[in-house]
């Protein structure tokens, strides 16, 4: 079993075994310590439990194969979107969620592979720029369905959507086991626990799988790896598949958990949020991916509360906003970790190794 | 009022502004191949500087309106031209050699930082640009072009000549092309790659700041977020054209200008569904009640030019105008 578990973790040796219990015992009894400062902070952790799938569903377009997606939301916001509109009074459909988020997953997938298959023959810049294009294209539409038939409800957004559910079980309602109290957050809590452990896993084996050294290999050199006989264009459109379903599964359990949408939440600054992450952490670094989701919706939110209250007790008045704080936090996660450690807060080996070969005395 | 011609008239002020900031996209992509993210900001800042000046002016002397705008014009070029000097020398030159992807990262970063900088310096509201310039109307076989078009439309021509004959005809043009041809060999020729490459950030954001008064002026009101659609739009043209060939820029900012206009009047007529009515009843009930069924209206305006880049990727990534581009990832 221990084997088994470390395996499946790429953990060799006793040690690591050792922290992984002990991150497992914090991250089981964590919401009920939160809980104590306010729900509040339950749901922020949660919330960083879904950047997390989010980070690491783009961590595997622009980490692992090295294609620059702007618009990755927009697989976030089909996946949302697909709950809302099939577990809503919106069109009276009320399906089980175990229904809906595969059909989601597909969804954003099939998403993906259209927005895929004509633009990454294209090169590196132009995809970016493509990507993003599309990610707009989705919120525009999202935004002006509602007419001449009422698809997505436009800016008003979709309510009263449905909670996950099995049987009379509801993930909403609070309720109590072995005389602990189990608020709606914290029952999402380990809900949202168990889909990042069996992501992460995923994510970690499919690092060392056949297809995630094809990815590296294209990320580093495609030339070579198609020389090598990797077929670039297939092995690239699944990365894009693969990364836009995890998206689409995330923007379903988002959609349930907030039980409203709108396309408010899915512009290109949430874009930019997640790859500010992915960056942060290192590109192609698991680990550091959950670690950049984690800094960058918790750090805000801390600011939020901290920097508002200081500024009316210093300046007597907010003169700058949390709002901004946070942007400004992202822009400059951005441009400082391209500037002093491209590889990420803590990198890969491989792309340490790529980042210093990458800077020869090359003009230009 | 005939439609098509108003709307080519629209167009064509649009698309000249498209072609200025396109500009600065493709003249920075030919020489370091890098899409200069942080090039829409730079616009806007031109934008809400000039709307400073002119509303400081127009408010207290009794200055004609021509020398207060032109004040603006000449407060908001050197704002963002020190503005592109500094992004390049601080965000982008330490990068020079990294992978392609930093940069590129690196610019977004930028661009968001410029975005809540003027947030908070400006408003996060929507600011009236003054529009002290008279704007007599003309009428020209059924449609009508106004005088703040055409000073549009004729200072885009003059931007686009002149710097036309800067990069063809003086030695720093020459030091340019030679930088983006070859920046290796450019240097052993004893061209200052790095002085070259900065002048052309600077001559982008000058241009840009240009584009980003005249944007107020035409359109009346600055907000922090415009230069984000209208830098992307631009690079669009820029695609469009073929990057990194300036007579591309200014024919695909024109011509997408042109299709946007075009577009957007006449895209809700095409998909009325009213055309097919006959379908089905319930249909045509709505029909005989409204008059109209239109599936996409004017508010998909912002999606012509995602699709126009799209297809041109699709179809002939080098654009109408470039060169094939070289693949060198």
């Amino acid at each position: 079993m221990a084997d088994a578990l470390s395996a499946l973790f790429r953990r060799r040796g006793t040690k690591p075994w050792v922290g992984l219990a002990l991150l497992a015992g914090v991250l089981l009894i964590l919401p009920f310590m939160l809980a104590q400062a306010g729900t509040t902070w339950v749901r922020v952790t949660n919330l960083t439990i879904l950047f997390a799938l989010l980070a690491l569903g783009l961590n595997i377009v622009v980490g692992f194969a090295g294609l620059l997606d702007l618009g990755y939301i927009a697989f976030y916001a089909v996946g949302a979107y697909a709950y809302a509109l099939l577990a809503s009074p919106h069109f009276g459909l009320h399906l089980p969620f175990w229904v809906i988020l595969p059909m989601g997953a597909l969804l954003a997938c099939a998403a993906g592979v259209l927005l895929g298959a004509p633009t990454l023959k294209l090169r590196g810049d132009y995809l970016a720029i493509v990507t993003l294009g599309f990610g707009e294209i989705v919120r525009i539409f999202m935004n002006n369905l509602s007419q001449p038939f009422n698809v997505t409800n436009g800016p008003q957004g979709v309510t009263l959507i449905d909670p996950f559910r099995i049987g009379t079980f509801s993930f909403a309602k609070p309720e109590t086991l072995l005389g602990l109290s189990f608020s709606g957050p914290i029952k999402y809590y380990y809900l949202l626990l168990v889909v990042m452990v069996v992501v992460i896993a995923v994510n970690l084996r499919l690092e060392d799988s056949r297809i995630g050294r094809a990815w590296m290999a294209i990320r580093e050199d495609e030339l070579a790896a198609k020389a090598v006989g990797i077929d670039t264009r297939n092995v690239k459109l699944l990365a894009f598949a693969m990364g836009a379903s995890f998206g689409g599964i995330a923007g379903g359990m988002f959609a349930a958990m907030q039980g409203f949408v709108s396309p408010e939440s899915f512009g290109l600054v949430e874009s930019i949020m997640v790859l500010a992450m992915v960056v942060l952490g290192g590109m192609g670094n698991v680990w550091g991916v959950v670690l950049g989701a984690a800094l960058l919706t918790f750090v805000p939110e801390l600011l939020r509360h901290t920097v508002e209250p200081l500024q009316k007790g210093v300046l007597g008045r907010v003169v700058i906003e949390p709002e901004v704080i946070r942007m400004l936090l992202f822009g400059a996660a951005l441009v400082l970790m391209m500037r002093f450690r491209p590889a990420g807060l803590f990198p890969s080996r491989a792309r340490k190794r790529e980042f210093a070969a990458g800077r020869g005395p090359e003009v230009p | 009022m005939d439609i098509f011609l108003q709307q080519l008239i629209n167009g064509l002020t649009l698309g000249s502004v498209y072609a200025v900031v396109a500009l600065g996209y493709t003249m920075v992509y030919g020489i370091i191949q890098l899409i200069n993210f942080a090039h829409g900001e730079v616009v806007m800042i031109g934008g809400m500087v000039a709307l400073w000046t002119i509303g400081a002016l127009a408010g207290s002397a009794g200055l004609p309106p021509t020398v207060v705008v032109l004040a603006g014009v000449a407060s908001a070029v050197p704002v963002c031209m020190l503005l592109g000097w500094s992004i390049e020398r601080a965000a982008y030159r330490p990068l020079r050699g990294a992978p392609r992807l930093a940069p590129l990262i690196t610019a977004i970063g930028i661009s968001i930082i410029l975005q809540n900088v003027a947030l908070m310096i400006f408003s996060r509201n929507p600011l009236p640009f003054p529009q002290i310039l008279p704007n007599p109307v003309f009428e020209v076989a059924g449609a009508t072009i106004s005088l703040v078009q055409i000073i549009i439309i004729a200072t885009c021509l003059l931007l686009m000549g002149g710097l036309t004959l800067l990069v063809y005809r003086t030695r720093l043009g020459m030091a340019m092309r030679a930088t983006s041809e070859n920046p290796a060999v450019a240097g052993l020729m004893g061209i200052p790659i790095d002085r070259v490459i900065s002048t052309t950030f600077v001559i982008g954001a000058g241009l840009g700041a240009v584009a980003g008064v005249l944007n107020g002026l035409y359109y009346g009101i600055v907000h922090y977020t415009f230069g984000a659609m209208l830098g992307l739009k631009a690079f669009c043209a820029a695609v469009l054209g073929g990057i990194g060939n300036m007579a591309g820029a200014m024919l695909g900012g024109i011509l997408l200008g042109v299709v946007e206009a075009l577009g957007t009047g006449y895209i809700g007529e095409m998909t009325d569904l009213c055309h097919v009515g006959f379908l089905s009843t319930a249909l045509a009930e709505r029909c005989a009640r409204d008059g109209h069924v239109v599936l996409f209206g004017s508010n998909y305006q912002d999606v012509f030019a995602f699709l126009v880049l799209i297809v041109v990727l699709v179809f002939r990534p080098s654009g109408l105008l470039g060169e094939r581009v070289s693949d060198r990832a």
